[in-house]
């Protein structure tokens, strides 16, 4: 490898050692490509004239308080995932892989890997938790339209853990034609890097935008932490900068019970899926099962470089449960007429909070995806 | 000199090849796995490796997994894998009994390393350790006295098999092409591995991948292996109830030279 792949003590490539040449791999061509202007320029173009960036910043006219919305839920395929998946579908051609493989838990990272597979010509296949294939239906049908084939994993707690695993086994023996699309900023390195480098574009855009909106930086920047690619992509170019950064984990039922997600906040050093990171696990280290009303937010473990920011300070680390994040969803859809996601809503439950201590501060919040996954699942839990 | 080396120079002495029985601790409980412990050394296993149960075994076949989750939904814990090491070591004080488990488990307790020493194990691979990651947990190995295991894969570089050769004790674990257990067509196995580890001078070469008929256990060794590890074949016969001891005899007796054999033939 020639990046350390560590994050202050977190991180690192803990998989099967079968799988280090493709890791290996896969950084080179990663590295490689950054310096290439013809990948570039090619992203970039991908970015801009299919997937809809820049995203637009909008300054909440209604909620209390000073809002921004970076709106990731206006880019194609309805969430920040299309980005990196773009990024990474460019990569796994130019390392002459024919097949996608990825996980999904709500569905939106693989909606995102479908799409790139229709438009690249990748065979692409989906691994989702049995559970996560009943309740989100839609995502699935989704999929299944753009021509990928959805695997339902009944292993374990049949949710998004579950389906990393299975991908996992997969590429064990796939990896010569087959690359793995990770969804988010976790796993082995290089994935948390490189997820980083390619979903940087959603904080470079914000940053600008907001200079060029107010002329001046937020306060805070807030983002919902399931795996932590949408947050470490809006925190990253504000990383040295003096703004306060606030993940939102989802504290579920709350976070005194055994029903939360809030790995950072509840969970202790481990590893799972490849990095040391933070983990929900028992005395004995086995894998707790999460729990989220937001599919997205509901996996027990957390990106490694999350895990250093909150052991270094330079980011903070809070909850939402689902009930505040369902009242934040209500909301912004009343109040600014935008339904967002699940996940996006415990991000501006938190920024409420924040506002109604100081309406005066400038928050800037990740509206990482959409809501029409969740309406269904809202109209039931709002009646 | 460790149980490894002396079980590995008796069989060279005969002629034989090492017969490795792989079982899941605590599967389905811990009374039965006790019993299936002596049952693999009844059918002539010369070596004995046990899995300690992890929820999310990401190197591991559906055999496998679910001998772990009926472990776990038995509530088996770490330390009741432990009490059952000990008690083996107890009953089989010779034979070279080796943990095979995943690195949160390892990390999760502290003192795993010194604990799984002092029950009696004699050797650790972690499934999802690669020998880049190894270093660490290799110092604190060598310092409890347990030797390292480390996997060597077809794909693996030369420079990891040499970082293997110098990391790793008792024997290396190699596998086959295709990445997880009990997945396998079994006599997949790669001769030019087995050359390439036996050149830089690694701990004896073991195929832990795609043994399951006495066929395969013969394509191992013609490789050049120095033995075998037979996992989900055995904990699949375990769980339908059936003939465990016969069936490790009948691989068993595939680790002999022709002239064994022959000689077994003829008693």
């Amino acid at each position: 490898m020639r990046l350390s792949g560590r994050f202050g003590r977190f991180g690192g490539c803990f998989v099967p050692e079968i799988l280090v040449p493709a890791l290996e791999q896969l950084e080179a061509a990663f590295l490689d490509a950054q310096d290439d202007p013809a990948f570039v320029a090619e992203l970039g173009d991908l970015l801009t004239n299919y997937a809809g960036r820049p995203t637009p910043l909008t300054q909440c006219r209604n909620l209390p308080g000073n809002i921004y919305l970076k709106r990731e839920d206006l880019l194609h395929g309805g969430a920040h995932k299309t980005n990196q998946v773009l990024a990474q579908a460019l990569l796994a051609r130019r390392m002459g892989k024919t097949r996608l493989i990825a996980e999904t838990g709500a569905g939106q990272h693989g909606v995102a890997t479908a799409i790139a597979g229709a438009l690249l010509g990748f065979e692409t296949i989906i691994y989702m938790g049995a559970e996560d294939v009943e309740r989100q239906q839609l995502n699935v049908f989704r999929m299944r339209l753009m021509g990928a084939t959805v695997v339902p994993v009944e292993g374990g707690g049949r949710t998004l853990k579950d389906a990393i695993n299975e991908a996992l086994r997969d590429w064990s023996a796939s990896f010569d034609t087959t690359h793995y699309l990770l969804g988010t900023a976790a796993g082995p390195h290089p994935f948390p890097t490189m997820v980083r480098e390619f979903q940087r574009v959603i904080g470079r855009e914000a940053r600008a935008q907001i200079l060029e909106q107010l002329g001046r930086l937020p306060d805070a920047v807030v983002a919902c932490v399931g795996g932590g690619s949408n947050a470490i992509g809006l925190f990253a170019d504000v990383l040295d900068d003096d703004v306060r950064l606030i993940g939102v984990e989802a504290a579920g039922k709350g976070l005194d019970g055994d029903n939360h997600g809030a790995t950072l906040l509840r969970g202790r050093p481990g590893i799972l899926h490849g990095a040391e990171t933070y983990v929900l696990q028992d005395d004995d280290g086995q894998i707790a099962d999460s729990w989220s009303v937001s599919a997205g937010l509901d996996y027990p473990a957390v990106g490694p470089e999350h895990a250093h920011l909150k052991d270094s300070g330079r980011a903070d680390y809070v909850g939402a449960t689902d009930a505040e994040a369902l009242a934040a969803f209500k909301a912004l859809a009343e109040k600014e007429g935008i339904l967002c996601a699940f996940e996006s809503a415990h991000a501006l439950a938190h920024a409420l909070k924040l506002a109604e201590q100081d309406p005066e501060q400038v928050i800037l919040v990740g509206l990482s995806g959409r809501g029409d996954k969740d309406v269904a699942q809202a109209e039931r839990l709002l009646a | 000199m460790s149980r490894y080396a002396a079980m590995f120079d008796q069989l060279a002495a005969r002629g034989e090849g090492a017969f490795g029985a792989f079982l899941v601790l605590g599967d389905p409980d811990l009374a039965t796995s006790a019993a299936l412990l002596d049952a693999v050394v009844e059918g002539g296993a010369d070596m004995v490796e046990v899995g300690i149960p992890f929820s999310d075994p990401v190197a591991d076949g559906p055999v496998i997994q679910a001998a772990a989750q009926r472990a776990l939904a038995a509530g088996v814990r770490v330390a009741d894998c432990f009490a059952l090491i000990s008690g083996f070591r107890a009953r089989h004080p010779a034979i070279p009994l080796g943990i095979l488990t995943y690195a949160n488990i390892v990390v999760a307790r502290g003192g795993f390393i010194a604990d799984a020493a002092q029950a009696g194990a004699d050797s650790l691979l972690i499934a999802d350790m690669p020998t880049l990651e190894a270093e660490p947990f290799v110092q604190r190995m060598d310092q409890a006295g347990i030797d390292p295991v480390l996997i060597a894969a077809p794909n693996t570089p030369d420079a990891t098999l040499a970082s293997i050769t110098s990391l790793s004790k008792g024997y290396t674990y190699c596998v086959s092409r295709t990445g997880i257990t009990g997945t396998h067509e079994g006599g997949q196995f790669d001769a030019g591995l087995v050359e390439r580890l036996v050149r830089l001078g690694a701990p004896p070469p073991v195929f832990g991948f795609g043994i399951s008929a006495p066929e395969h256990v013969r394509a191992a060794l013609d490789a050049g292996a120095a033995g075998v590890i037979c996992g989900s074949a055995i904990v699949d016969l375990a769980a339908r109830g059936g003939d465990v001891v016969n069936f490790v005899h009948l691989l068993k007796a595939a680790t002999l030279n022709d002239k064994g054999r022959n000689d077994s033939r003829a008693e």
